[in-house]
């Protein structure tokens, strides 16, 4: 079967990559570019766990077919670092135990990343309305609410009492 | 400082938020090829026979494996647990949703594609799929508890002394089918050589994954790896080896290639248990006081056909040891469906059976006109009244206290609907918790390099709950060195072996084998350095390590130096011993739950939620926490959210995603507040800890239909408790 020839961004380099039209991003990113931390946990969009960011959309990666990234600019949680020095979002999951088996934390961060980067400054209801759409069987959510406040107030700059 | 006990960051924390944790489906292996499932689309019955044509022609197609063509597995029955298929080993259908062939292809969307194309015949036959309709012919389970103890036990005599209670309560509680949803589900990449085999596996149990497939394919244990150095969580559904994992390996074999199998979501439902639909008929009667005389538990839960192996629900294990009451009777039985086999999810037998008895116990306390706590204390077990024995230990008396008096009990009005803010209805209810403390063997090895950093290995694993980061502190404090200097591997048959992680059991077994092997090696390194010229006078008992020296009397000598002649090893092994003869071993808890309900719409909201337990010593208390609130979410969704539904007509589940499967989500569970009750149970193990990873769950749902009732005077019998239930 013919391939597609793709050119985007991931992760802020210019990345080619040929795929089948009916692969889904979510594939290309895991099989062809090697990206494994995008995770499948339903294959339907109602998990949350495939969560990447492209052109400034949180999308669920695996209801998007990967030639519809051309000329995209795509964000994975491999590209949330910044080298070896962890976001601010990742350490906050880290400090308050926002995670446990690890399956649904990469789009979890990637979710709080697109929802700080529209909103710095959520409240605690909007926060846990805009992650309703990422389940987790561990965590109990709670402490992510609280990592995802703490790190809100931070990236404003403000102390948290 | 000592690390144990110190809440400190998980060790695999880093891997995880980043994206770089490798999980069963992510390894790389050269040449792999992808398997999909298909499965039967009537309940019951047996193939006539496979049109394969159109799919064997799609592109990429390696093979299409059937009943016809499997190759024969030498020894299913010669596996170390119940599950016995479907392996496509015969043409028999027995539920809807059983595999029933197997396409590899070089790529998933060919493998899917041509999955798709696959068409069967069956002749159809009678299918049982309604649990109701056959309870007449409900049967005794003939492995209970792997044959522990028999399914039905008593003292005293219950039924007689029911008819003397001056207030009783007899009613049934029905709890649904539910699913483990894991956020990762099940995969395996298998690859042979020769006839050695390797899996990558999401599994709790590497050590029964190696053992099972070993029986399986007829080959030595030793020709089986199984790596899983990270698991998308399993809460009971990767304690087995079910077919899938198999099924992946008999491809490889087929097409001599690896292979990869992922389950969807939606086959998820049909692959790896569920916790079975229980019916449990309770008859409870105490004295005008609230002295408890008689308590009757009959269980009843669902099964598949017995063929594809048993697992019984143990309801009523709980009612046996909770309360001083004299006359007890408890009874469990199985009801054959044309379903898959269930299996144990998060607190199998507490979640289901204290659901109950705690509810129970609540209309006890409001027909007594006692308070729910008092009512408790006054039949408060000071030892296990059903063994006979000590508890190892118990502070549940400390949980109610501690739970009560965070949570404000004392400001509740006993009458149903007197509390409210503004229109809506507020309650307060109220359980009890509790889960065994188990413990298997395990053994553990340990390495100091030139370097003096250690490592140490065990073929366990980290299901989420924090196993890397609490064995590297057990082995800190226990070698007496910074934990960054330590490194806990696990997940690989290759290493010693460690049990299941199931049963709330992975503390206290391998923790124990930690600690010795971490001895055997300072004994080793105390060993060399007597053996040093001029240090003849030292005894080995005397010397200490400390800063990276290690210091006898009036001279001391670097590690490093010892360390010029070569790495020290060790390895240990422990087991339980006699504490099970001599203890009646549990963890405890209190729960406490506020729902609000609207009085116009019916709608339930847990509000607030505190939990109280007795887990006994914590090793981590951030990490512990984590369990005890995950525990607690679990415990809302079979409260309010979670059942499988089964379409009577064709036995087919309807709602194989996590769409409508419903399940906790953000906007779902308010703060938790819970609340380490410190005890430290040495009489259960050296680490004196008891398990968390199932307690939290227990009674939860209890506690929370128990608020419902507060809340509207609506007393609902089964869970989950929707809208329609309270209008």
């Amino acid at each position: 079967m013919a391939k597609t020839y793709v050119s985007a961004t991931i992760n802020g380099e210019s990345a080619e990559f040929l795929c089948e039209t009916q692969q889904t991003l979510l594939d290309v990113l895991r099989d062809v570019i090697g990206l494994t931390g995008s995770k499948e946990g339903c294959g339907s969009g109602d998990c949350g766990a495939c969560s990447v960011i492209v052109d400034d959309r949180l999308v669920c990666s695996c209801l998007m077919l990967g030639v519809e990234a051309e000329g995209k600019s795509i964000t994975t949680i491999e590209g949330i670092a910044n080298g070896d020095t962890l976001h601010p979002i990742q350490q906050k999951f880290l400090e308050y135990a926002a995670l446990q088996c690890g399956f649904c934390t990469p789009g979890l961060i990637v979710a709080t990343k697109a929802l700080l980067d529209e909103n710095p400054n959520p409240t605690e209801t909007e926060a846990r309305y805009w992650l309703a759409g990422n389940l987790c069987r561990c965590t109990g959510y709670d402490k992510v609410i609280r990592a995802v406040m703490d790190v809100a107030a931070d990236m404003r700059g403000e102390k948290v009492a | 400082m000592a690390m144990i006990g110190q809440p400190l960051d998980r060790i695999d924390g880093r891997a995880k938020v980043t994206g770089a944790a490798k999980y069963a489906a992510e390894f790389r292996v050269p040449n792999a090829v992808h398997a999909v499932l298909v499965q039967s689309t009537i309940a019951a019955g047996s193939i006539t026979g496979f049109d394969l044509k159109e799919a064997s022609d799609m592109p990429g197609v390696l093979a299409i494996i059937t009943p016809n063509n499997a190759g024969k597995l030498t020894h299913p029955e010669n596996v170390p647990q119940a599950v016995a298929g479907p392996l496509l080993q015969n043409k028999d259908i027995l539920f809807n949703g059983q595999h029933v062939a197997l396409v590899v292809a070089e790529t998933l969307e060919q493998a899917q594609s041509a999955a798709s194309a696959v068409r069967l015949t069956y002749t159809r036959g009678e299918a049982a799929t309604s649990m109701d309709a056959m309870l007449g012919q409900a049967y005794p389970p003939k492995h209970f508890r792997n044959g522990a103890r028999p399914p039905d036990t008593s003292r005293g005599n219950a039924d007689e002394s029911f008819a003397t209670g001056a207030v009783k309560m007899d009613a049934t509680y029905v709890t649904p089918i539910e699913h483990h949803n894991p956020m990762e589900p099940h995969a395996t990449i298998a690859a042979w050589d020769g006839d050695r085999v390797t899996v990558w596996t999401a599994t709790q149990g590497i050590s029964g994954v190696q053992s099972t497939l070993a029986g399986q394919f007829g080959i030595d244990k030793a020709n089986v790896r199984a790596i899983c150095p990270y698991v998308g969580a399993g809460f009971g559904s990767k304690g087995n080896t079910w077919p899938p994992a198999t099924l992946a390996a008999l491809a490889a074999r087929t097409v001599r290639r690896p292979v990869k199998l992922v389950l969807s979501r939606s086959q998820m439902y049909t692959s790896n248990g569920y916790r079975p639909r229980t019916v449990q008929k309770l008859k409870i009667a105490a004295a005008a006081d609230g002295a408890l005389l008689s308590m009757r538990h009959d269980g009843f839960s669902s099964m598949s056909r017995p063929s594809l192996g048993e697992f019984a629900e143990p309801v009523a294990l709980a009612t046996e040891m909770l309360y001083a009451c004299p006359n007890v009777a408890v009874t469990h039985r199985l009801v054959a469906l044309n379903a898959a086999l269930p299996t144990y999810m998060r607190a199998p037998g507490e979640a289901s059976g204290v659901y109950a008895l705690e509810s129970a116990m609540d209309e006890m306390a409001v027909a007594l006109k006692m308070d729910p706590i008092a009512f408790r204390l006054k039949n408060y077990a000071e030892t296990d009244p059903h063994e006979n024995k000590p508890f190892a230990s118990k502070a549940l008396r400390a949980c109610y206290e501690q739970g009560a008096r965070a949570f404000g009990w004392e400001k509740r009005s006993a009458e149903p609907r007197s509390m409210r803010d503004g229109n809506i209805l507020i309650g307060w209810g109220f359980a009890t918790s509790t889960y065994p403390t188990n413990r298997m063997p395990s053994a553990v090895k340990i390495r100091m390099e030139k370097d003096a950093r250690v490592v140490l290995q065990c073929g366990t694993q980290d299901i989420g709950t924090g196993t890397y980061t609490v064995m590297t502190q057990v082995a800190a404090d226990t070698l007496g060195i910074p934990m960054h200097h330590i490194r806990f591997e696990l997940g690989d048959s290759n290493m010693p072996p460690g049990p299941v992680s199931g049963g709330s059991m992975t503390v206290a077994s391998v923790s124990p084998s930690v600690q010795a092997a971490c001895r055997a090696l300072l004994d080793k390194i105390k060993d060399r350095a007597v053996a040093q010229p001029g240090w003849g006078g030292q005894s080995r008992d005397g010397l200490q390590l400390r800063d990276g020296q290690v210091v006898g009397i009036g001279q001391q000598i670097s590690l490093a130096t010892l360390l010029e002649h070569g790495p020290i090893e060790a390895e240990a092994k422990t087991q339980p011993g006699d504490e099970k003869k001599e203890f009646s071993m549990h963890a405890f808890g209190a729960q406490f739950a506020e729902v609000r309900v609207d009085p116009d719409l019916g709608e339930i909201r847990v509000s607030r939620y505190v939990g109280a337990f007795d887990g006994g010593n914590i090793l981590n208390a951030k990490t512990a926490r984590s369990q005890l609130i995950g525990g607690i979410t679990y415990g809302i969704g079979m409260a309010l959210h979670e059942e499988t539904l089964v379409d009577q007509e064709t036995g087919r589940i309807v709602n194989t995603n996590v769409a409508e499967y419903l399940m906790p989500v953000n906007a779902d569970v308010p703060d938790i507040q819970t609340i380490i009750v410190p005890n430290d149970d040495k009489n259960s193990n050296p680490l004196g800890v008891k398990g968390i990873g199932e307690l939290p769950m227990v009674g939860v749902a209890a506690a929370i239909a128990n608020a419902v009732y507060h809340a509207t005077g609506v007393r609902v019998r089964k869970v989950p408790i929707r809208i329609e239930d309270v209008l």
